[in-house]
């Protein structure tokens, strides 16, 4: 996306006639990148895969799955999935080297692929690897890559549009990449419908190896720790989200933030400034500059609602917030308001949520 | 190792970049310290720039300055619950090629000031607060200390242009503490709208024409104070001010007067559909001449707001710092010049061109009219709704005669104030504060 | 202009760092759904902060120097002697209208050339990058950067374990999607750092002093070495923005739950029967998964 003042007009160049050069006319089909981390696949690539499913469906092309992994039974059970999301082919490079994500051999890998088989369309998770992928792969191309759209649509003339917030989801702006491809895009965990998967679906499959050998890859992992075994917050795939704001006045009052959360089994978390106040560590921060969360239940209770603090939460299905303050900016965007006191609400709801789901909160 | 300056500023707006201006100007080695995040981050005002003030520091700065619109028009309105009595001027005069007068946004301006500054030589630093004035033994000040690791910085004079709450003053014993009954509480908001409809609103021919009004009467729900209404670019500035004390005795809530104001059925429409972005309050010193600290010693000096010089009754402000500014910069200069100390028997210099400037003159003529509003609050409240009582008697055709109407209204504002000798001592005693 | 001058030992970071607009003071117009910019004030991306304080952490740690480099146009300065306030010792501007319009492949073509010409007596050992800035807010010019340069590129860091300069190797820790991955790699490396992985400090008076006195290395496209103009700005920016924007309004306001005259467990369940109405499958859910 460009960089200029989004009210200005791109002088000269929106309105610029799209002429794609010779070498690239050939590029053809949309290709969805199968992110499997450690032998799991991130459900993203299958939310992809459904948008991935309509795009080729306008242009009249074939669906593609990506696979790279190392020779096992979960790249092998990926693959098929691949189909049942709704790939017509596979593109698959099976190698130790790639078991772990790193950028090298997963950039070479996807480059290589892309120059050998020419897609019009790349679409990839907007995860930690997923960014760390494309931002690779667009610039060794030289191609145009859009980041964390939140929509995809192909246009008259069939190139890709990209819809993206900017502005920290003060404005929406809908990017085209001319003269070049594949046009490449990110999209956010959550912001596409899962598809129901079809079992019966198999497809074509395309074998392509990796030309590097594990002694010319410089980065090593030496350990990965896995978030469960750690204390860490797992904001952004938690079902269930519990935040207080400054609204909670001071550190102690959070413990009533972490009963509730308890209670629904969920996570907790908070706005900046109560991180900045050193009352919860950074990584429970929600918002921009935080986590981007998309549970199915959002409790925000003393919180004000922020533009920053709202592009943080807005993907949640059901935001309820709590705040003494009816004019708060965060009824704006909340589905459910309590004007009223957290303090009060929120043991209020942490033992009738107890009664209701008839279970005593677990010693916290 | 600890720096040496030959002044230090202690504030970045009006008054301390006039100051830090004319001496950096004239070759001196000038640091500026300011708390803000950037200068003009955190300063508020209506606001109306002065050019006259502003003219004698930089004469061109209409070619490069941020300003908003200049003012074609003045619209003073008496306001009560429901009307307003107005005064309007409007000259094509004023279309002239130096306007007098002109809307601007502080944050911008101080920054662009800020910025003519540095450009002639002086540093600035940021983000940093002074907490307090460095002494000898002798008692002379030397240097400051701020809130910054690193140890006190040195001068041969600090210029305090801390604006009005002048707590690094105050702390070190230069000035009393503020009187609530010296001080107002203004708040303020900015409400966007798009460039035409600010025109179409206001009736504005030019791009950059723009309306002041100022306002008297409910506005105040019966304190002594004001409020305003000034047109910028493509936003309306709009606030109440009143005095600490009579907030403090009343238990109004500002914005609530304010929110009052914007409902008014005058101005609602002038409002209507903007987005308000901006919410902010800043103290005004309204205390007037008598209410002014001692402004020099050694090695110290007072400017702008800190030394109380804000002319309440014109609305003035920002002049009188960047003048006092001025001076205090110039006198430094030639006493530098002089090679002569900076001390409170020198800074006479200073004194002396303040006496002659009309920032002086002018708070002297206004002396009594700070405590005469204080202690008659119905000027404030009586005379706008008899006023607006009167002329609807007036304007209203209902089959009443005309010399009943003009004795219906003689009575209104007599029962306003209860009898006519009050009224005509309310007269008296504003003509003799004018004087 | 000429190149600042390089340590001749210690490491040479450079920490790219964009001036962006204030996005807490941006308003959209809500008729013409333009932006207003009138007084929208500009600070240093918010995440470049984290990658600033890590850099200077290093520096005081192996010795050596960080300068802070910035594409942006002439008043992006600000930004610059702001970080220099912080504790950086170099600044770089790269300003340049015909940058104007870059989106992240032209930015990170700009930067990475930019820093060739600053590694151009004694190599540059890190770039660091904010994980991502907040008006593109595309996480992507980093990886451009170490595409373009053929740095390791170490992204999402949240700390740094051990750095070998003799050796040079680094440990990093890397933010992955379901855990951390503690990576080993070389110099010259590109790290994109995480948020709150450590805390901004406070420059002395002597930093501020320093930083309001510097003089800032200011290039033009040429004189950052970029050959090609062709590459840079709009021209060089495969993207382009057909549209902007506001996001509309959500149509149905926010049910209120009543409070009046309700006793807290009253209200606790009032909230509760409505979020269950609304999300029916989360309580059979729920229940499951908690009995
Ligand atoms: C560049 C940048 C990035 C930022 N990134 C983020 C980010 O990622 N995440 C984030 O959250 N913020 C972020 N912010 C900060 C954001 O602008 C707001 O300042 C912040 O979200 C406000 O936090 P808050 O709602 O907890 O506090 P406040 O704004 O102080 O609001 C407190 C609220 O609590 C309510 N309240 C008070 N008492 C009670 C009570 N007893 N019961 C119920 N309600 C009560 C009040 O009515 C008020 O609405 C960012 C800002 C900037 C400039
Ligand atoms: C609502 C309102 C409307 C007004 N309208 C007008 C108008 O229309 N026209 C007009 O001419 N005047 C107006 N005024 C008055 C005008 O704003 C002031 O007179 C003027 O700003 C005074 O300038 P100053 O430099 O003395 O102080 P300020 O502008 O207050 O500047 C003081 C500076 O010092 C800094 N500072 C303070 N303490 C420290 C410290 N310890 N360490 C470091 N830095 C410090 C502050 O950050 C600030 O930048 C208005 C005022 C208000 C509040
Ligand atoms: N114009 C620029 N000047 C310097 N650094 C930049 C610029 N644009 C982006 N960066 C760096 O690249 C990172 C990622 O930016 P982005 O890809 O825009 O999200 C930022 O955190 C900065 O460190």
């Amino acid at each position: 996306m460009a960089a200029q003042p989004p009210n200005k007009k791109p002088a000269g160049r929106a309105g610029m006639k799209k002429e794609l050069p010779e070498k690239f006319r050939s590029y053809k089909h949309v290709w969805v990148f199968v992110e499997l981390e450690r032998g799991k696949v991130h459900p993203v690539s299958w939310e992809l895969m459904g948008e991935g499913r309509k795009l080729a469906d306008k242009l009249g092309v074939d669906l593609a799955g990506v696979v790279l992994g190392p020779k096992s039974d979960e790249t092998r059970q990926a693959i098929k999935e691949t189909y049942h999301y709704g790939a017509d082919v596979c593109y698959i490079c099976e190698d130790p080297a790639l078991a772990d994500y790193r950028n090298e051999p997963y950039t070479r890998a996807l480059t290589d692929l892309v120059n050998t088989h020419q897609p019009e369309i790349m679409l990839l998770g907007a995860t930690t690897l997923g960014r760390d992928l494309a931002g690779s792969v667009a610039t060794t191309l030289k191609t145009g890559l859009t980041a964390d759209s939140t929509e995809l649509d192909v246009d008259d003339e069939k190139s890709l549009a990209a819809t993206r917030p900017t502005f920290g989801g003060t404005l929406l702006c809908t990017i085209h990449t001319l003269n070049f491809r594949p046009q490449m895009a990110t999209v956010r965990p959550r912001v596409m419908a899962m598809p129901e998967p079809d079992r019966s679906r198999s497809g074509r499959m395309v074998w392509h190896s990796l030309k590097m050998d594990e002694a010319d890859i410089v980065t090593k992992v030496l350990e990965y720790v896995a978030d469960a075994t750690t204390d860490d917050a797992n904001l952004a795939y938690a079902d269930i989200v519990v935040a207080g704001g400054m609204g909670l006045r001071v550190p102690e009052n959070f413990r009533l933030v972490t009963r509730l959360a308890d209670v629904l089994g969920g996570e907790y978390g908070c706005s900046r400034p109560v991180v900045q106040k050193g009352w919860l560590p950074a990584d429970r921060q929600i918002g921009q500059t935080g986590n981007t969360i998309r549970p199915r239940l959002y409790i925000a209770a003393g919180i004000s609602g922020a533009i920053q603090h709202r592009v943080g939460v807005e993907g949640a299905d059901l935001i309820v917030a709590i705040n003494t303050d009816p004019a708060a900016k965060i009824f704006e965007f909340a589905h459910m308001g309590v004007v009223a006191d957290a303090l009060t609400v929120l043991p209020a709801l942490a033992d009738a949520f107890e009664r209701r789901l008839g279970r005593r909160a677990m010693a916290s | 190792m600890s720096e040496h300056f030959d002044a230090i500023v202690v504030g970045a707006g009006p008054s301390g970049n006039a100051a830090a201006y004319t001496m950096a100007k004239a070759g001196l080695n000038v640091l500026q310290i300011d708390r803000g995040e950037y200068p003009g981050s955190k300063n508020v005002q209506g606001a109306i720039l002065y050019a006259d003030a502003l003219e004698r520091i930089i004469p061109d700065f209409r070619e490069h300055a941020p300003l908003e619109r200049h003012v074609v028009e003045q619209r003073m309105w008496l306001l009560d619950e429901k009307s307003h009595t107005g005064a309007h001027y409007r000259s094509d005069d004023f279309n002239e090629d130096k306007p007098n007068r002109y809307t601007i946004l502080r944050a911008q301006f101080d920054k662009w000031f800020s910025r003519q500054v540095r450009a002639a030589g002086a540093l600035l630093i940021t983000e940093t607060t002074v907490t307090n004035l460095v002494k000898d033994d002798a008692g002379r000040v030397i240097g400051v200390e701020t809130d910054r690791e690193g140890g006190p910085i040195y001068a041969d004079v600090v210029v305090l242009g801390e604006g009005v709450n002048a707590l690094v003053g105050q702390n070190a014993g230069l000035r009393p503490e503020l009187k609530p009954q010296h001080v107002a509480l203004a708040v303020k908001e900015t409400h966007f709208l798009p460039e035409q409809t600010v025109r179409d609103r206001f009736n504005l021919a030019g791009e950059d024409d723009g309306v002041v009004i100022e306002v008297v009467g409910s506005v105040s729900s019966g304190m002594v104070g004001t409020g305003f209404l000034y047109t910028n670019k493509e936003s309306i500035s709009i606030g109440v001010g009143c005095l600490i004390s009579d907030f403090a005795e009343t238990c109004i809530p500002p914005y609530e007067l304010l929110d009052n104001f914007k409902s008014h059925p005058s101005v609602a429409p002038l409002l209507k559909g903007s987005e308000m972005k901006e919410y902010v309050a800043h103290l005004i010193p309204e205390g007037g001449y008598n209410a002014i600290p001692r402004l020099t010693g050694d090695g110290w000096v007072i400017i702008g707001d800190a030394g109380q010089f804000v002319n309440a009754v014109h609305r003035e402000g920002s002049n009188l710092a960047m003048t006092t500014g001025r001076l205090a910069g110039e006198s430094i200069v030639q006493l530098k010049a002089e090679r002569k100390p900076i001390t409170e028997a020198n800074l006479k210099l200073y004194r002396d061109k303040l006496a002659d400037s009309f920032v002086m003159k002018d708070l002297k003529k206004y002396r009594r009219i700070p405590a005469l509003l204080e202690r008659n609050k119905q000027l404030f409240t009586a005379y706008p709704k008899a006023m607006s009582q009167a002329l609807q008697m007036f304007l209203r055709v209902d089959g009443t005669d005309k010399r009943s109407k003009e004795s219906a209204m003689m009575r209104s504002v007599k029962r306003a104030r209860g009898s006519w000798l009050g009224v005509a001592t309310d007269m008296f005693k504003l003509m003799r504060a004018w004087r | 202009m000429d190149a600042p001058e390089t340590p001749t030992d210690g490491l040479n970071i450079v920490v790219c760092i964009k001036q962006v607009p204030d996005s807490a003071q941006i308003r959209v117009h809500p008729v013409t759904n333009t932006i207003m910019r009138q007084g929208v004030p500009t600070i240093i991306n918010p995440y470049d902060l984290f990658a600033l304080e890590e850099a200077m952490r290093l520096r005081d740690q192996y010795g050596g120097q960080v300068t802070v480099l910035c594409m942006g146009p002439p008043m992006a300065e600000d930004a610059l002697r702001r970080a220099l306030g912080l504790g950086a010792d170099k600044a770089v501007l790269i300003t340049d209208r015909r940058f104007a319009g870059s989106d992240t492949l032209a930015t990170s073509f700009a930067l990475a050339t930019a820093l060739t010409r600053l590694g151009a007596d004694h190599p540059v050992d890190i770039v660091f990058t904010g994980k991502q800035t907040i008006d593109g807010d595309t996480a992507q010019v980093g990886p451009g950067i170490a595409s373009r340069l053929e740095l390791n590129q170490l992204t999402y860091v949240s700390a740094i374990d051990t750095l070998d300069q003799g050796k040079g190797e680094i440990v990093v820790r890397r933010r992955a999607e379901g855990g951390v991955q503690v990576l080993k790699s070389k110099l010259p490396c590109l790290i994109t750092m995480l948020e709150g992985s450590n805390e901004i400090r406070r420059g002395s008076v002597a930093d501020m002093l320093r930083a309001a006195r510097a003089e800032l290395t200011v290039w033009s496209a040429e004189e950052a070495g970029v050959e090609d103009v062709m590459m840079c700005g709009l021209r060089g920016s495969p993207t382009v923005v057909k549209r902007v924007f506001a996001p509309s309004a959500r149509d149905e306001q926010a049910e209120m739950v009543t409070v009046e005259g309700k006793q807290p467990a009253q209200i606790g369940d009032a909230i509760i029967d409505l979020i269950f109405a609304a999300q029916p499958k989360l309580e059979a859910d729920l229940s499951a998964a908690l009995n």
